[in-house]
């Protein structure tokens, strides 16, 4: 139905433009049309290029309007991402800054010295002054944004094992993830793909005669307790995928043979975000959608979509393979006691495993 | 009697052996004529590409829902009409590979490189004839095998364009990269030994080729463009090409360049101690350059063409110059800004943070400078000045966003989300399609003698400009908002479902866009038979070229090829009768030549 439609209206613009031209050539009509510009294209098209430029800010200012709640410049939800929505506020307004005037120059110089017979263009080839001053601001501006990227960018890299973070693995797989906790000695066991047994349900490869290993913990869910440092060591065991942390600013590509890391600090728990208000109309928002999607759905027969609640993910956010579009998994910040109440439930590695 | 002079002169020349129709229009040495062989091949490849990524947008805007057009054009990659995971996947790595390298690089590159280095520098035809030949099949028979990966049982190259190993290497991890990975790279080694060819020539030619007072400071800003991007892409192909060929060796015969401690479907596979990022390095340090061997000849394209339509000198000739070196230079070491996540060293992230931003240095000042050209002229809307003014526009938008995702820190956030999809279709894709335009509409009547309609330019050139911003503008936001790119559908996130709207938006603006290229189509192929004819030079330009005569020549000037007594901006300079004085003319008395 959708592609029938969509051929309709594809074929009534085909006869739109082809009208349009018609109306252009019969305009030409009388002229000796030499297929170069005249005074009548260049008026015509001068005009236009001030609608062209009404047109650019009329579709920024609808987008911010619209969507400009820009989930990724608010509602940080770790340490580090404060400063990073700094940066990007701070960058963002001098982008839309330099934007709207340099849009506004060229769209309107164009206008207004839009051609006409008998005039003559000022000569003007060069004037150093002019161009020092255009080197220079860039140069001053983004020496500025370059030294408060690099400071930003050093502190969120430096997280250490020396800062007692909080060790997690996270191994990507297609297409799924798993977490692993390093227990309570905080010291990952050593792992390797080579070692993946699953007739002993080892999925991870983890090292079984490594001490480290023994109070290792395997889940299918990261648990965060607020306020911590956490450390995450990414592997992957097939191809790359990029673990993506979008509310805690977070990103870091899980190599094969490698290991990489990223470590952050949460600052707001999955409860205390649903609480907020921006996330209390988004959700709000998007049942709403929902709820109208299902409509259709259910008069095809199928099941109706379930109601959407917030949580924390980890997207895969490197091509990986058919099922890319859906390896996901949820990550929990929550109390610390909730989160020590959490994990004693978990199966420690040296028992999760199959004896046989 | 002079007349007979230079009529032996010609025939001196050795232009006058009798041609046949396979000489003639298949395997010709003309430079002429195979600029308009890369032409055509370039616009059939654009076609293609551009009907894949109106299919990547019908299923990101209505994903799982049936379409007839999915069912007509991928067959039993659509069972009744539902695209096929995998199939999406290798259209959006088709549609990469087919834009960048054969639309972009080729099809720009190839075809003005070709028309206007021997025509603006004044010369006979290229370095070798022969060479330029060679390396136009051998980018046709780049083209044929890529269309022939298409129909490969198990489907094309889906590893994205950027091809990253162990996904690329591993039939396990994903069907298409069996066979359809292999053709991919075989297509991609004989491109780039094509790239490398035809690159070689350029720069030869315009070396050693310049007619007589044709000082390098006095070449069209176009000639700069295309020698700069010869050069880069000298320095810069051979490093992709080692890297597929490394890739091929990971594949074929057991290497481990890039692959180590992999595990998959079950088993272990052999490798040990190679690493995918060291791919990364290799295939950016063509693929960063790569963006500029697009965008310089649109760049260089647009400064002639602003220039004659503006009536104007261009403003700071030697500041564009240096512009475009400095480009050239810091896009070579400037790869590693799309590794920020990569795993790579965190303070070689410092390092390619402070190149990258250095690069809005000479855009700024390119960007400034063409707008003063504008500034004061007496502007002539040819549809190829609209594009031209339509690729400053996008390339500022585009630009700035740059200014971002070149910035580690805000790198991490938005990296492969749809906020770099938008980035770099504006400031690459969108504004060297504009720059390919404002070529084609500029020289078509010196490539095919006649003329373009230009009211079917006019058309095409709103729509094309108003879709594009509809399509890209709001695609940065929904990248703001975390979603990333080279996802089948959204909808496993329900966290996504308020974007579902700006979708089918942006998806409504493809269509109409993709829709109203039909125009120039037929403009284009109308045009060649049935165009107005043009006259010797229709805009008026002061360049070499529009002195050649209409009629397509070897040797392309009867006679003597004209001296050069000036630089190739001067429009509408106080003392002349005309707007505009062609480089051929000597000064007058007194007339002193500017030096800039």
């Amino acid at each position: 139905m959708t592609a029938l439609l969509t051929i309709i209206v594809l074929i009534f613009i085909t006869v739109a433009i082809w009208q349009m031209v018609k109306i252009f050539d019969l305009a030409n009509a009388n002229n000796e049309n030499t297929q170069v510009a005249n005074d009548k294209d260049n008026r015509i098209n001068g005009y236009l290029m001030m609608v062209f430029l009404a047109f650019i800010y009329i579709i920024t200012i609808v987008c911010f309007v619209k969507w400009g709640d820009l989930p990724l410049m608010s509602n940080a939800a770790s340490e580090h991402g404060v400063k990073v929505d700094n940066l990007m506020i701070i960058s963002m307004s001098l982008i839309f800054f330099v934007q709207t005037i340099t849009q506004f120059l060229l769209h309107y110089f164009a206008f207004k010295y839009k051609g006409e017979k008998g005039r003559k263009a000022l000569f003007y080839a060069d004037n150093d002054k002019l161009e020092f001053i255009w080197t220079i601001i860039p140069t001053i501006t983004l020496a500025g944004l370059i030294i408060y990227g690099l400071f930003t960018w050093n502190e969120i890299m430096n997280v250490s094992e020396e800062d007692d973070p909080l060790v997690i693995e996270l191994y990507a797989q297609q297409f799924n993830w798993k977490a692993r906790y390093a227990g309570t000695d905080n010291t990952l066991g050593m792992a390797n793909v080579r070692l993946i047994d699953i007739n002993r349900a080892n999925i991870l490869g983890v090292d079984e005669s490594d001490p480290n290993a023994q109070d290792d913990i395997i889940t299918t869910e990261v648990h965060l307790p607020v306020g911590k440092l956490v450390l995450f060591k990414m592997r992957s065991q097939d191809v790359l995928h990029s673990a993506y942390m979008p509310h805690f600013r977070a990103q870091m590509n899980c190599v094969p043979g490698m290991i990489t890391q990223f470590g952050f600090t949460p600052t707001v728990t999955t409860a205390e975000m649903r609480q907020t208000p921006e996330m209390i109309d988004k959700v709000a928002n998007i049942n709403r959608i929902r709820i109208e999607n299902s409509k259709a759905l259910v008069e095809k027969g199928e099941e109706p979509l379930e109601p959407y609640e917030f949580d924390y993910l980890l997207l895969c956010n490197k091509i990986c393979g058919k099922s890319h579009y859906n390896m996901q998994m949820k990550i929990i910040v929550e109390t610390q006691e909730e989160y020590d109440a959490w994990i004693k439930e978990q199966k420690l590695f040296k028992n999760s495993l199959v004896q046989n | 009697m002079s007349e007979h002079a230079d009529t032996h002169a010609h025939d001196d020349c050795g232009h006058h052996h009798k041609e046949t129709f396979v000489t003639k229009y298949i395997f010709s040495q003309d430079h002429k004529m195979i600029a308009k062989q890369y032409l055509i091949t370039g616009t059939i490849m654009g076609v293609i590409g551009v009907i894949m990524s109106l299919m990547i947008r019908m299923q990101i805007a209505w994903p799982e829902e049936p379409n007839v057009i999915f069912e007509a054009l991928l067959g039993k990659w659509a069972p009744d009409g539902v695209m096929d995971a995998d199939i999406y996947l290798a259209l959006v790595t088709i549609h990469g590979t087919i834009m960048v390298f054969f639309v972009l690089t080729a099809g720009l590159s190839g075809t003005f490189s070709n028309l206007l280095i021997p025509l603006q520098i004044g010369a006979r035809d290229m370095a070798s004839g022969l060479l330029n030949m060679i390396s136009y099949w051998m980018f046709f028979l780049s083209s044929v095998v890529m269309i022939i990966s298409l129909f490969v049982e198990a489907g094309p190259a889906s590893a994205g364009w950027t091809i990253y190993p162990p996904l690329s290497a591993l039939p396990l991890a994903q069907a298409g990269s069996g066979m359809g990975m292999t053709l991919w790279l075989v297509s991609m080694a004989i491109f780039i030994a094509s790239s490398l060819l035809a690159s070689l020539n350029y720069i030869v030619t315009i070396i050693n080729l310049r007619t007589k007072g044709m000082s390098m400071t006095r070449l069209p800003l176009t000639i700069w463009a295309f020698l700069v991007t010869a050069i880069i892409g000298v320095v810069s192909f051979p490093v992709l090409l080692s890297a597929a060929l490394l890739l091929i060796m990971d594949r074929s015969f057991g290497t481990s360049f890039f692959l180590s401690d992999i595990f998959i479907q079950g088993e272990v596979l052999h490798y040990q101690g190679g690493s995918p990022v060291l791919f990364e390095h290799l295939f950016w340090f063509l693929g960063h350059p790569e963006v500029y061997i697009v965008i310089l000849p649109a760049m260089g394209i647009v400064s002639e063409v602003i220039a004659t339509n503006s009536r104007k000198p261009i403003f700071g000739y030697r500041a564009m110059i240096a512009a475009i070196l400095a480009i050239a230079f810091l896009s070579t070491i400037v790869w590693g800004h799309h590794m920020f996540v990569s795993g790579m060293n965190p303070f070689l992230g410092s390092v390619f943070t402070f190149t990258t931003l250095l690069i809005a240095i000479p855009s700024a000042i390119k960007a400034f400078n063409w707008i003063t050209t504008i500034w004061k002229g007496n502007i002539q809307f040819n549809p190829a000045m609209l594009f031209s003014i339509g690729l400053v526009s996008t390339f500022i938008s585009g630009g700035l966003t740059g200014i971002i995702l070149g910035d580690s820190a805000l790198d991490i956030n938005v990296h492969d989300t749809y906020f770099v999809v938008a980035h770099f279709h504006l400031v690459m894709g969108i504004s060297a399609l504009y720059g390919m335009f404002a070529g084609i509409y500029h020289w078509y009547p010196k490539m095919f003698k006649r003329m373009l309609n230009k009211n079917l330019g006019y058309v095409h050139f709103w729509i094309t400009a108003i879709c594009a911003y509809g399509v890209f503008f709001p695609m940065h936001f929904i990248g703001m908002a975390g979603l990333p790119r080279r996802y089948y559908t959204n909808s496993n996130f329900p966290l996504f479902d308020d974007l579902s709207d700006v979708n089918v938006i942006i998806t409504i603006f493809a269509l109409i866009g993709g829709v109203a290229q039909l125009v120039f189509l037929w403009n284009f192929f109308y045009s060649i038979f049935y165009g107005k004819k043009t006259v010797q030079n229709p805009w008026k330009s002061t360049t070499l070229e529009w002195t050649a005569p209409i009629k397509h020549i070897h040797g392309n000037w009867e006679g003597e090829i004209p001296h050069v007594h000036r630089w190739a901006y001067d429009y509408s300079k106080p003392g002349h009768d005309e707007d505009f004085v062609p480089q051929n003319v000597p000064l007058k008395e007194g007339e002193e030549e500017l030096q800039h």
